[in-house]
């Protein structure tokens, strides 16, 4: 047996073989030294991205802070003719039309976002297709351009700026984020459950709101909360159409002013006591943010530890 | 309860089709719900188009292509030019890609891979809060710590280390294109890293672990298994990202200096098309709005088509090999 495999030729992948694994035997050494040298720098990279992050956290508990007290939360804005002399006064009105605006935004786009998103995880056909990829188009596409549209076709006929035309931008951003989010949720429901419940005699009615909906609601709920929380912090599209208002307003009718664009409109004030206040501004508006992001995550981790 | 099945049993198969016939008309409503619904939104959308397009229409039919090609924009009187605004976006997207590109590319490998299993949900939720923090929050951040630390530390250090030649040289005011850009790449990094890590993680175990296998060290693995395997994925998140960096508006006007110009270093300030719209909406009347809308519009189908672009990308990484 051994006499025959001396015989052999000497197989060259074998041998080529030896040759690497020998080369590889020699390099091991520096080759890890490089590697773990390598994985080091991707886990700096990972942190020099945090830095970022915490530099804005850290500015606007520091300077955001100190503004905060009851007082600036509850009243309104001083006159701006007034503001050289006295306290810039406060932001309630602001608070008041982020969350009307966001709110109503919200009301509307829901219920349509989640009809689409029904419609959209149940159709594959060529026109639902088309919708999808345009939901996917419309989810990236810059939300100053929402702002264009709602001056036009309400500003212009309304001849005036309104919490309304925020409101119609702001549902329109909405709806594609919701409708992505949801369908992707309804995608997730088994289709064991779906098809039990036509088994059962329900009609696709009833099997979407007894069977589909509850069970994709953790992820339903989360990707509303995400969209309010996105619409609430975006700028651009109410900077071109609210206006601005000092007083208390709860009618959309009018203007009305909100957390984002006083951050914006105070962060180039000629007074330096508005633009420091504008970090209080921000740091309100973070945390409002804030607390619809992570409402969101605490609500589908507690609905998906319930299903258990 | 009991009866009813032995009804059921008993009745002939005619009755069962009748009976499914009937239950498949009256659900008609709820599919007319859903149709209709999707048909709005459809033609919601068809109206946001239109709209940005009738909005431009006088100032294309003035001017025409000189909007895009014309090198001065002067609101309020014209020209027109969009080329500066161009150039700038294009300009402030690249530099943001720079820097996000790799940060983000490591930061996604070092989620999947390097961090401790005990520690890697809230270190991914970290990055996720890098993109709920609003855009108006990292302009003022931009103004108030990076233009002073621009104009005070990196700016000189960069002129004064290349001598002050091309692209270091010009200005040194904090507001600039670097900044801009600067400012873009770490709001679109948690884009980046999100959809890179998505594609990453579908690369199939057997890949890594052959590489492994054959002796290959794990940095070997990540750059010559890894990356080039999710290629086509991470394309796509690069293409998402730079979506969002060329429409990224409030923080971009807030430190770009808001200065239509062409770049001729990394230290001119400049205007985006966004910011452009953003800055100079409110002032507007006339041919100017309009030629802003025309501004829209180039913004528009740039970001739809790298939008759709990166949608074909990440899809077909998503597939199954």
């Amino acid at each position: 047996m051994t006499d025959l495999l001396t015989q052999l030729p000497p197989d060259p992948i074998l041998e080529r073989r030896a040759i690497i694994h020998a080369r590889a035997a020699k390099t091991i050494r520096r080759r890890t030294w490089i590697s773990n040298f390598f994985l080091a720098a991707l886990v700096a990279a990972f942190l020099i991205a945090l830095i970022p992050l915490g530099s804005v956290i850290f500015a606007l508990i520091d300077r955001g802070l100190s503004s905060i007290t009851w007082n600036f939360l509850s009243t309104l804005p001083q006159q701006p003719s007034l503001i050289a002399q006295n306290s810039i006064g406060g932001i309630g009105n602001a608070i008041e039309g982020t969350v009307i605006i966001d709110g109503l935004a919200g009301i509307i786009a829901i219920p349509i976002a989640l009809l689409v998103g029904l419609y959209l995880s149940e159709s594959s056909s060529r026109i639902a297709n088309f919708l999808r990829a345009i939901v996917e188009i419309m989810t990236g596409l810059p939300s100053i351009l929402l702002g264009v549209f709602a001056y036009e076709y309400v500003v212009v006929p309304m001849k005036a700026f309104s919490g309304l035309a925020g409101i119609v931008a702001l549902s329109v951003l909405m709806v594609p984020v919701i409708a992505k989010a949801s369908e992707l949720a309804f995608r997730g429901v088994p289709s064991t459950l779906r098809e039990a419940g036509l088994a059962l005699g329900a009609r696709s009615s009833r099997v979407s709101r007894g069977v589909i909906i509850p069970a994709a609601m953790p992820g339903v709920i989360t990707g509303v909360l995400l969209s309010l929380a996105r619409a609430m912090g975006e700028t651009a599209p109410i900077l071109l159409v609210i206006g601005a208002s000092g007083t208390w307003g709860w009618n959309p009718m009018h203007q009305m002013s909100s957390l984002p664009l006083l951050t914006y409109n105070y962060s180039g004030s000629q007074y330096p006591s508005q633009r420091a206040a504008a970090w209080g501004v921000a740091l309100a508006l973070v945390a409002m943010v804030m607390l619809l992001s992570l409402g969101s995550r605490f609500v589908s981790a507690r609905m998906r530890k319930e299903r258990r | 309860m009991k009866e009813n099945t032995d009804t059921d049993t008993q009745s002939s198969g005619s009755e069962v089709a009748e009976r499914i016939r009937r239950s498949a008309t009256s659900d008609r409503p709820y599919q007319f719900l859903l149709r209709g619904t999707a048909l709005f939104f459809g033609a919601v959308i068809v109206v946001f188009v239109w709209s940005v397009v009738h909005t431009a229409w006088p100032a294309i039919s003035t001017f025409g292509f000189g909007l895009v090609t014309g090198s001065s924009w002067v609101a309020g009187t014209g020209p027109y030019g969009a080329l500066p605004l161009l150039t700038d976006t294009v300009l402030t997207t690249l530099i943001a890609l720079v820097f996000a590109v790799p940060i983000g590319l490591a930061s996604a490998l070092a989620l999947l891979f390097l961090i401790p299993q005990k520690i890697r949900s809230t270190a991914s939720s970290l990055i996720e809060l890098l993109a709920a923090v609003p855009s108006v929050v990292y302009g003022l951040w931009g103004l108030w710590y990076l233009v002073p630390w621009f104009t005070k530390t990196l700016q000189p250090f960069l002129a004064g280390v290349t001598g002050g030649r091309w692209p270091f040289n010009g200005p040194q005011e904090g507001f600039s294109v670097l900044l801009a850009g600067l400012v873009l790449s770490i709001m679109i990094l948690p884009t980046i890293v999100a959809i890179s890590r998505d594609v990453i993680s579908v690369v199939p175990r057997d890949l890594i672990e052959g590489g492994l296998s054959l002796g290959a060290t794990r940095g070997q693995v990540f750059l010559r298994v890894v990356l080039p395997s999710a290629r086509t994925g991470i394309l796509g998140a690069i293409a998402l990202g730079a979506g969002r960096a060329l429409g990224e508006t409030i923080a971009v006007a807030m430190v770009i200096g808001s200065n239509p110009q062409i770049p001729h270093s990394l230290f001119t300030s400049g205007a985006t098309l966004a910011s452009t719209i953003a800055t100079q909406f409110g002032e507007a009347s006339g041919s100017t709005g309009s030629a802003l809308a025309a501004l829209a519009l180039m913004l528009m189908v740039i970001t739809a088509s790298v939008n759709a672009g990166a949608r074909v990308l990440t899809k077909r990484a998503r597939m199954p090999r």
